[in-house]
This record gives C-alpha cells, sequence and structure tokens, in this order.
C-alpha cells in the first residue's frame, strides 16, 4: 500500500473540566466541605494511531459518543487534539505555516453528521455551495451559474431549488446540500460523518455511487463514519472499529465481517437488523453502559462484556495483530 | 374501536415566492392502539411535513390545506392552540428527525427535561429531576445524574437523538411520531431503545409512527408500512406485503437499491432520473419520469385501489405477477 496521506499518532482529545459555571460553583463549594469529586473530563479520544492511505475508504465505526466525529474534525483540521500529531501527507499539520494549513485543509473537506446546525440559516443554498470555491478562485470566469447548477446537481438536487434558505429543505436535501458544498472544493480528502443517514435508499445508492466514482476518477480518498454495517461493508476497503475512546479492532472490510474477533465487534454485528426479519423483539443492553466521564478501568467494554474475566477490569488490553492486516484489543487472544 | 390516529385527505401546502409547494397531498391513513406504522419513501417527499401537520406545527408559509386528522376519535384541525399545547408533548409527542429542534442550545439538559415534566405533571422538582434521570437511563445515557448538567453541544450526535426520545417518553403518551430518531445509533444502543419503544407500546397501548429510511428497522418493528413519493402515499400494506410483494414500481426500486441486495463494491442499483420538484408539479403520476412501466395512461392521477383488503395501491400499473 502506498504511503498514508492522512495519520494520526499517539491522538488523544479531551473536553472541558466542567461543563457550567453552576456545577463548577457546587463542586468546589462541595470540596471546600471535604467531598473531593472525580475528575470531570471526558476523555472523547484515547491515544489513537490511525492512518489512511492514498485512494483507500476507510470505515469508522462505534458506539455512539465514541469519538468518531471528534477524530473527524481532527483529521479535517477544524479541532486541535491535546495530545498527539496529526499528519498530512507527511507533514504535521499542527505545526504548519497558517498558509500551508489553510491549503492541507481545503484538500481536506468533511461533510457534517448534523446537516442543519452546519449550514448557515441566513445564507441561499447557491452562496453557501460557490462561497468557498469563490474565496479560492476555482470558478472560472463567468461560469458562476453553471458550476453552482453542476453541483447541486451532482449531489442530486434540482438546482431550481437554489435559491431557498436551509430551513426550506427536507433533512435529506440538507444532508446533500451539505455533500455538494464539501465537493464544490474539489477535494483530495474527504470525511464523510454520516454523511448519507438521512437519505433514502436510492438517493444513498446514487451518492455512494458518486463517491466511489469520485474515487477512481481522482483517486479520492475517504473517511467514512457510519452506523450503518450495510454501507460500511459495501464501501469500504478497511474497518476501524471504536469502543469509549479507542481503536478496539481493525481489519480488511471482509476479514472483520467473517471473522469480527472483539467481542463489542460480535455484539454489534449480532444486532445488524435485517431486511429480511420480521417483527423481531428487539434486546435491551445487558450490562451497565460506561461512561466517558468516568471510563471503567482495564477494558472500557467489560461492563457489558459477555466474556469479562478478572483482569478484565484490571489491565487495558492493547491493539495487537491477530493474523495478517487484522489487529483486535482484547484478553481473550492472550498477552 | 376508533383508530388511534385516522388522517383523512391531509393536504399541507407551501405558498412560496416560486411557487406552490403541495408538500403533502390528499394523504390517508391510520394507525391503530399499539400498532407501529413504518412511513417511509423519497427524501423530500413529505414525511416529516406530515409529522409536523399532526401536531399543528407547520409554519407559515405553510398551512394545511383540506383533510382531517382524528385523534382518538376527535378533530385536531383547526383545534385553537391552547388546546393543541395541552396534547403536545404529554398525549401525544414528536421525536424530531433534527434533535436541535426539541433542545435548546443554552439550557441545560436537566432545566429543559425538568420543565417537559412540569409542563404536564404535578409533581416537586426532586421528582421532576427523578424522572428525567430515569429516562436519561432508559435511552442507554451513561451517567445520567453528571449528565444531567451538561448543554446539548457537549453530547455527541446519537447523544442529544437519545436525549430527544427520553423527553418525548417522559408522559408514556398514546402517540408518538418518530422522525429518523435512530439513525445516529449504533445498532446495539438502537436495538435498546427499540426495545423500550416496543414495551410502550405493548404495555402502555401507544401507537407509533415511525418516519425512516432505514428499510431494516421498520422490517424489524413496524406492522405496517406506508410509503411516500412527490407528497402522496403511494402504497400501504403490511410490513410482510410491501417488502415482499412490493407493486408500486418506486417501491419496487426503492428496496432494490438496498445495499444488502447488492453485491459489495459494486455500483449499488438507483432509480434513474431525479426527484421532481415539487414546485408547481404537472398532472398525473409523479414518478412517470422515472418509471419502466409508464406509458400514456400515467398522465392522468392514479387513484387509490385496493388489490387486497389490506393493502392501498395508487398506480395504473402494479407488479401483480408474483409467484405464490
Ligand atoms: N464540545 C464538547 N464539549 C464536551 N464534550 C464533548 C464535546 N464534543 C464532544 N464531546 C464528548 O466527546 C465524546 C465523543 O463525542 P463524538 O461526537 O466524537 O462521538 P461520536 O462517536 O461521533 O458519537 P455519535 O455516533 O453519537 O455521533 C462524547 O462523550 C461527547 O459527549
Ligand atoms: N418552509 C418550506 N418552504 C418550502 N418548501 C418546504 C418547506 N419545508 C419543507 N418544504 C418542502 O416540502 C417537501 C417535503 O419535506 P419533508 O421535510 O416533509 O420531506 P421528508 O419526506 O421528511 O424528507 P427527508 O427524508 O429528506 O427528511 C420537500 O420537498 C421540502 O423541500
Ligand atoms: S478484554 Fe475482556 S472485557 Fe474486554 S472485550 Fe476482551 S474479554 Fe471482554
Ligand atoms: S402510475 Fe404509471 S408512472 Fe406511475 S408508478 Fe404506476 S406505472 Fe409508473
Ligand atoms: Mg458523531
Ligand atoms: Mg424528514
Amino acid at each position: 500500500m502506498s504511503e498514508p496521506v492522512i495519520a494520526l499518532k499517539g491522538v488523544s482529545k479531551r473536553f472541558g473540566k466542567s461543563f457550567d459555571l453552576a456545577a463548577r460553583l457546587t463542586r468546589s463549594a462541595r470540596r471546600a466541605m471535604g467531598a473531593d469529586l472525580p475528575d470531570q473530563t471526558v476523555r472523547a479520544v484515547d491515544n489513537i494511531d490511525l492512518s489512511v492511505a492514498k485512494g483507500e475508504v476507510l470505515g469508522l465505526v462505534g458506539e455512539s459518543g465514541c469519538g468518531k466525529s471528534t477524530i473527524g474534525r481532527m483529521v479535517a483540521g477544524i479541532m486541535p487534539p491535546s495530545d498527539g500529531e496529526v499528519f498530512w501527507k507527511g507533514r504535521n499539520i499542527t505545526a504548519m505555516a497558517p498558509d500551508a494549513m489553510r491549503k492541507a485543509t481545503l484538500a481536506v473537506q468533511m461533510i457534517f453528521q448534523d446537516p442543519y446546525a452546519s449550514l448557515n440559516p441566513r445564507m441561499r443554498v447557491e452562496d453557501i455551495v460557490a462561497e468557498a470555491p469563490r474565496v479560492h478562485n476555482m470558478i472560472p470566469r463567468g461560469q458562476d451559474t453553471a458550476y453552482i447548477d453542476a453541483q447541486l446537481t451532482r449531489a442530486g438536487l434540482d438546482p431550481a431549488y437554489k435559491r431557498r434558505y436551509p430551513h426550506q429543505f427536507s433533512g435529506g436535501q440538507r444532508q446533500r446540500i451539505g455533500i455538494a458544498r464539501a465537493l464544490a472544493v474539489q477535494p483530495e480528502f474527504l470525511v464523510c460523518d454520516e454523511a448519507v443517514a438521512a437519505l433514502d435508499v436510492s438517493i444513498q445508492a446514487q451518492i455512494l455511487n458518486l463517491f466511489m466514482d469520485l474515487r477512481e476518477q481522482l483517486d479520492l480518498t475517504y473517511l467514512f463514519i457510519s452506523h450503518d454495517l450495510g454501507v460500511v461493508e459495501h464501501l469500504s476497503d478497511r474497518v476501524v472499529i471504536m469502543y469509549l475512546g479507542r481503536i478496539v479492532e481493525e481489519a480488511p472490510t471482509e476479514e472483520i465481517f467473517a471473522r469480527p474477533n472483539h467481542p463489542y465487534t460480535q455484539a454489534l454485528l449480532a444486532e445488524v437488523p435485517r431486511i429480511d426479519t420480521r417483527k423481531r423483539q428487539f434486546t435491551a443492553i445487558k450490562g451497565e453502559i460506561p461512561s466517558p466521564l468516568n471510563p471503567p478501568p482495564g477494558c472500557h467494554f467489560h461492563p457489558r462484556c459477555p466474556a469479562a474475566m478478572p483482569r478484565c477490569r484490571e489491565a487495558a488490553p492493547v491493539l495487537r495483530e491477530i493474523a495478517p492486516h487484522h489487529r483486535s484489543a482484547c484478553h481473550l487472544n492472550g498477552s | 374501536m376508533t383508530h388511534t390516529l385516522q388522517v383523512e385527505g391531509l393536504s399541507t401546502h407551501f405558498d412560496t415566492r416560486a411557487g406552490l409547494v403541495k408538500a403533502v397531498d390528499n394523504v390517508s391513513f391510520h394507525i391503530d392502539r399499539g400498532e407501529v406504522l413504518g412511513l417511509v419513501g423519497e427524501s423530500g417527499s413529505g414525511k416529516s411535513v406530515t409529522g409536523f401537520s399532526l401536531l399543528g406545527l407547520v409554519d407559515s408559509p405553510g398551512r394545511i390545506a383540506a383533510g382531517r386528522i382524528l385523534f382518538q376519535g376527535g378533530n385536531l384541525v383547526g383545534l385553537p392552540e391552547p388546546e393543541l399545547r395541552a396534547l403536545r408533548g404529554n398525549r401525544i409527542a414528536m421525536i424530531f428527525q433534527d434533535p436541535m429542534m426539541t433542545l435548546n442550545p443554552v439550557l441545560r439538559i436537566d432545566t429543559q427535561m425538568m420543565e417537559t415534566v412540569h409542563a404536564h405533571a404535578n409533581v416537586s422538582a426532586a421528582e421532576a429531576r427523578t424522572r428525567a434521570r430515569d429516562a436519561l437511563g432508559q435511552v442507554g445515557i451513561p451517567s445520567p445524574d453528571e449528565r444531567l448538567h451538561a448543554y446539548p453541544h457537549q453530547f455527541s450526535g446519537g447523544m442529544r437523538q437519545r436525549v430527544a426520545i427520553a423527553i418525548a417518553l417522559l408522559h408514556r403518551p398514546d402517540l408518538i411520531i418518530a422522525d429518523e430518531p435512530t439513525t445516529a445509533l449504533d445498532v446495539t444502543i438502537q436495538a435498546q431503545i427499540l426495545a423500550e419503544v416496543q414495551k410502550l407500546a405493548r404495555d402502555n397501548g401507544t401507537a407509533l409512527m415511525w418516519i425512516t429510511h432505514d428499510l431494516s428497522v421498520v422490517a424489524g418493528l413496524a406492522d405496517r408500512i406506508a410509503v411516500m413519493y412527490a407528497g402522496r402515499i403511494v402504497e400501504t400494506g403490511s410490513v410482510t406485503a410491501v417488502l415482499d410483494r412490493p407493486m408500486h414500481p418506486y417501491t419496487a426500486g426503492l428496496i432494490g437499491s438496498v445495499p444488502s441486495r447488492n453485491r459489495r463494491g459494486t455500483r449499488l442499483r438507483q432509480i434513474p432520473g431525479m426527484t421532481p420538484s415539487l414546485i408547481d408539479l404537472p398532472e398525473g403520476c409523479a414518478f412517470r419520469t422515472r418509471c419502466p412501466r409508464a406509458d400514456a395512461a400515467c398522465a392522468r392521477d392514479p387513484q387509490d385501489s385496493h388489490p387486497t383488503a389490506d393493502r392501498t395501491l395508487r398506480c395504473f400499473h402494479p407488479h401483480l405477477d408474483f409467484e405464490a
């Protein structure tokens, strides 16, 4: 495989010590009375190594709240890591001069999970899509209208809607505005954060086919964050599974779906809803869902793991190779 | 028995400068006590606007142009706002597609949840907090006591979605309209929430309208399905009937696009062409420019037909030729 376009080395992200002033006051008041409270830091991402090769589609899957969007934002250069380094084509982004940084981050675009919050409500769709390409002189003179129409059409939106504001669109239409905006600056790397979750399966197919075409024609690279394992399986070359801020398993797509090793991965695959199932009884989670505010010691998954052993509560398993290109972090694989 | 919800000939229109948008056009369906109706369909076909209409939440320039919405037998259309407000969040709850429509970004989660409790229940602050915390636990938010102090932006996408679900469950409503409620959740947490919802339908008799693009969730959760295209319901029937033997060409095309029905890495099947603009949509079947079965007859509006007792269909040339 060619050298990585993006590499994360020992990256962590922690969020705020306290939720707000009021909580802080009561805490210091309580601390003054002698009750010491545990640290309120969210360890959203905990010492992660990750790399994506040129032209590769890397699927990123994991529990809700495990840090996927945070990784996406750090990869897209819009959020600095608390620790560790992010490399773009071998160069450390966090250490770059502002000019080089802007160029690198322009090449990495993100399609946001929450399309409405990421669109300026006071801008018309045509301006949302054209803003960045105009600033960076990417639109040939006199081609403004044609350029915008082409971007919208490519994302499956009728250009007849282009003078509307975001609130006048349905959820899936907004998501396509975000897709059109990201593609309009001709990126080399796309972070797709639940990018097709709000689309019906036919339009989803159209967008996924577009992603595959762009990859073929322009050698585009993707970090594809999704809860839809069917989509991830279809599109990705390699899959990374996260749980509570850490990578727990990583393997080529066919391998991970055929031979899931980590108990969390196995739980995920067992719960995948299938279109051929009828009126099934959904099951509640057994055990306690661990919190990133107060992660359990040892393996983060142990409060929910059916195979947990005493040492799972003591030592965190390390990610190690269990088969070629297949890595997993579980004590069941020996130490 | 009266249906929990019966919608008859509902039309909701937006009068925009570019023209009239018939976002919902003469839509009829019903949901019984304890029943789950899956509402699926094209993005932009009017699913969310249907949901907003049921709660009287359509903002101008939108308006309900025609139809009746019978909730436990009483018509909600034209009901004065205070009476609607007494129902909303209490007997009828909506989980919005965008959780930030439920959540106020500048208020802490506990403030918002306790407000909802107090809006319809006369209980102490301590009791309200307990109910709020329990509801967060129900939807799988870990450390609910600490998380009550947080603001929405400190939550991940899926956690915000779960808070919105928790708020909808607070008063054990008779009808829940859930708009893409579990798209941002991993499948294990999704199963946890669907289990809670099934329990509510079974024990409390809550009727559910479950709007989603995820046909696999509908397959496992719903009793019946309604399929929307361009403002209209084009097909309804039991889950088995519609998913195994789709009669409307749009439904058939939709099901064919599911990734698991396609070979890995190959191009996915998609319905050719593009969704028509709803602005001043011409007469006739709205699907005809994309439909493999279209002919001259389709230039007129197809009417509802009933190929079997429990199905409705709006098409001149449906697929009826299934092998037994
Ligand atoms: N601005 C912030 N302030 C405080 N905590 C935050 C902030 N942003 C994220 N977090 C926390 O970091 C953790 C990871 O969040 P992130 O959005 O990366 O999760 P995710 O994996 O994308 O989840 P989902 O699948 O639900 O979108 C969560 O516990 C979240 O509460
Ligand atoms: N305020 C508005 N003004 C004009 N048109 C609107 C407005 N709100 C919604 N629409 C249009 O009404 C149609 C139906 O929208 P709705 O949000 O109900 O779609 P949906 O079926 O929920 O789609 P999705 O699956 O993408 O969420 C869309 O074509 C949308 O563009
Ligand atoms: S390390 Fe232990 S608790 Fe963690 S996944 Fe493996 S068996 Fe389960
Ligand atoms: S009415 Fe005609 S165009 Fe419409 S779906 Fe049926 S066959 Fe196709
Ligand atoms: Mg996220
Ligand atoms: Mg919608």
